[in-house]
């Protein structure tokens, strides 16, 4: 597991559903072929409406136009982030685009167990709405031990709240290597 | 202190006598379902993980039901058809509901109510996050990702987190025209899209426990539109007499304590309920039907696992009889059985289909078709700016196909009277 991590920030608001992350029609593709599941990356965030892409300005594209990868690597969501579908093709799209950690005031819970069970990325909380004091393309730094979040472009740093019940499954990279490393299976 | 139903269940599978909200579980599976959507992704991480030649853990206790993108010429959607049939036929799974058989049934929650699969006092999950339909039953059941399915697949356990209860007790008697869409309706937006996260829906109260098990499915439905974890109703005879004509197999009833522990608990009167709407484009965006007025619609969506079951479509049926939709009206009914029922019950000497049909309606196959958009060719997808008026559960902004469409979440009531006068109507004004 990486202990920094560190990239541009993308800013969404409240109640990101998961058919903003990922519309339906595109759930069609395979998750394990690696030239399919590229369209995952081509299609994250492609549900979002423009003006709320990209906050605090909006009209950012995530992903441009031919492309299956995205320029930003830290997504910043407000509260609910992921609510709606079950569908793991919402993690997953956001780590084929190129994500490597989420932070949220806070996340709808299946979105959040998806994320962690599945090691797509580490969904952060924080205490308070991040909306106001970053914006979409500022640098920020992720520092797992200290557990805190840095943001370069105003060089202000925070604290990332505690993982909790799920920190072990984090650690172990996802749920079938926590049981493997516990003796489950 | 006593326990609530939804800890006495979890308890059980986790071979303890007591759990406490906030517990981290390990539970017994007692069924795994998944569909098309799902299912493809479910069995490439089992196989990863478990080897190619790995068996499931039970072929009894796993439920494979496609449903969600059936009618279409995608050739995506259909490959994933085809890699459930070979699953299905290596692991020789005995529930599997093929499309294009006699066997076929649709939506997969209320397949699974049908088929026998909903039983008290179990545990239940499925690769969606309409799975809480089945707390309608008084068990366990809640929604998973992929990855969740595949360990429960390869090893019949999974890790839960236990919830905290809100209870929602409704006492004396709903108006006639008052319908479960209603009331859910109403406590999401009361509570808001995320007021019960990762917390149980408890519903209680006599005027609860008048609905019928399909009227109970749909107020289980859409605790997720509130990030429930689950919702529950606790078994009565009214589920007792619904499951036993479904399945022989023997299960265990559960009631919460009286001296058990609530996060929150709210008492209605039942008789001052009101219809009411959601507003787009979030399920909590509540308004009553009679100040939605003058609203012009382009649409009436009448389906889905949420608002498609015999019993929607007889409330639908009692306001189109004899008379002529405005705009465009779309009739999906949930499984085949359900379409069954349109073809062969009767209301005043007509069927229900050709009450639809002579009203102007268009008729679907069974099916989640457009409560999700889905493929470019799904029955009643919007594809630019209409205004729908819908039986379904979610009105995010392009859920049902085109971002620029407006949905409005109703009962069936109001979406078949809506339909008639092309503005969001009451069901009162069509009612008397």
């Amino acid at each position: 597991m990486k202990q920094i991590i560190t990239g541009k920030a993308y800013v969404l608001g409240d109640d990101i559903d998961t058919d903003q992350i990922i519309p339906a029609e595109h759930l069609v593709y395979s998750l394990s072929d690696p030239e399919e599941k590229k369209n995952y990356g081509k299609f994250a965030l492609s549900g979002v409406p423009k003006i709320e892409a990209g906050l605090p300005e909006g009209n950012k594209l995530f992903v441009h136009e031919g492309k299956f990868e995205s320029e930003y690597t830290i997504i910043i969501g407000g509260k609910n982030f992921g609510c709606g579908s079950s569908r793991e093709h919402a993690p997953a799209c956001l780590k084929i685009a190129g994500i490597q950690a989420v932070i949220a005031k806070s996340y709808a819970r299946i979105f959040y167990r998806n994320s962690v069970d599945g090691g797509f990325f580490i969904p952060f909380e924080t205490l308070d709405k991040l909306l106001n004091s970053i914006r979409t393309g500022d640098t920020l730094k992720i520092d797992l031990e200290a557990g805190t979040l840095t943001n370069n472009s105003s060089g202000q740093t925070l604290k990332l709240q505690p993982l909790g019940e799920v920190a072990e499954i984090v650690k172990a990279g996802n749920i079938f290597e926590y049981a493997r490393k516990t003796g489950m299976i | 202190m006593g326990l609530t139903i939804t800890e006495k269940i979890l308890a059980a599978h986790a071979g303890k006598d007591k759990v406490t909200p906030g517990e981290t579980i390990w539970v017994d599976v007692d069924v795994l379902m998944t569909h098309d959507v799902c299912g493809p992704g479910t069995i490439s991480i089992f196989k990863e993980q478990f080897g190619k030649n790995a068996k499931v853990f039970d072929p009894e206790k796993v439920v494979i039901i496609p449903d969600h993108y059936i009618f279409t010429s995608d050739k995506h959607a259909n490959r994933n058809i085809d890699i459930l049939r070979e699953f299905v036929s290596e692991q020789n799974l005995p529930f599997y509901y093929d499309v294009g058989t006699e066997n076929y049934k649709g939506v997969c929650h209320i397949a699974l109510a049908q088929e026998g699969h909903n039983r008290p006092g179990e545990v239940l999950f499925g690769t969606d996050s309409h799975t809480c339909t089945s707390g309608a039953f008084g068990m366990f059941s809640t929604g998973i990702g992929n990855t969740d399915a595949a360990f429960i697949l390869g090893t019949g356990k999974l890790w839960v987190k236990v919830p905290e209860t809100m209870q929602f007790e409704f006492t004396g008697k709903f108006p006639d025209y008052i319908m479960a869409k209603d009331i859910i309706l109403q406590v999401i937006g009361d509570i808001g899209v995320d007021g019960a996260t990762y917390r149980t829906m408890e519903w209680a109260g006599d005027a609860i426990m008048n609905f019928s098990m399909e009227e109970r499915m749909t107020l289980c439905n859409m605790a997720i539109e509130a990030g429930g974890k689950n919702a529950v109703i606790e078994a009565d005879e009214v589920t007792l007499k619904y499951v036993n004509k479904r399945t022989n197999k023997p299960y265990k009833t559960y009631n919460s304590d009286q001296d058990a522990n609530y996060f929150f608990k709210k008492t209605y009167n039942a008789s001052t309920m009101e219809p009411v709407v959601a507003k787009p484009h979030s399920p909590d965006n509540k308004a009553l039907v009679r100040e939605c007025s003058d609203i012009k619609i382009d649409r009436s969506y009448i389906g889905s696992c949420t608002g498609g079951k015999y019993n929607d479509f007889l409330a639908a049926a009692n306001i189109l009889y004899g008379k002529k939709v405005a705009v465009n009206t779309f009739i999906v009914p949930a499984t085949t059985e359900v379409f069954k029922d349109l073809e062969c019950k009767t209301l005043n000497g007509k069927t229900l289909l050709n009450i639809f049909k002579e009203a102007g309606c268009e008729i679907g196959d069974a099916s989640c078709a457009a409560c999700l958009g889905g493929p470019k060719d799904t029955f009643g997808r919007t594809h630019g700016t209409e205004v729908v008026v819908s039986t379904t559960n979610r009105n995010f902004p392009g859920r049902m196909g085109s971002k620029q469409s407006e949905v409005y979440l109703a009962s069936p009531y109001t979406a078949a009277a809506s339909a008639l006068t092309g503005r969001i109507t009451d069901p009162r004004e069509m009612l008397n």
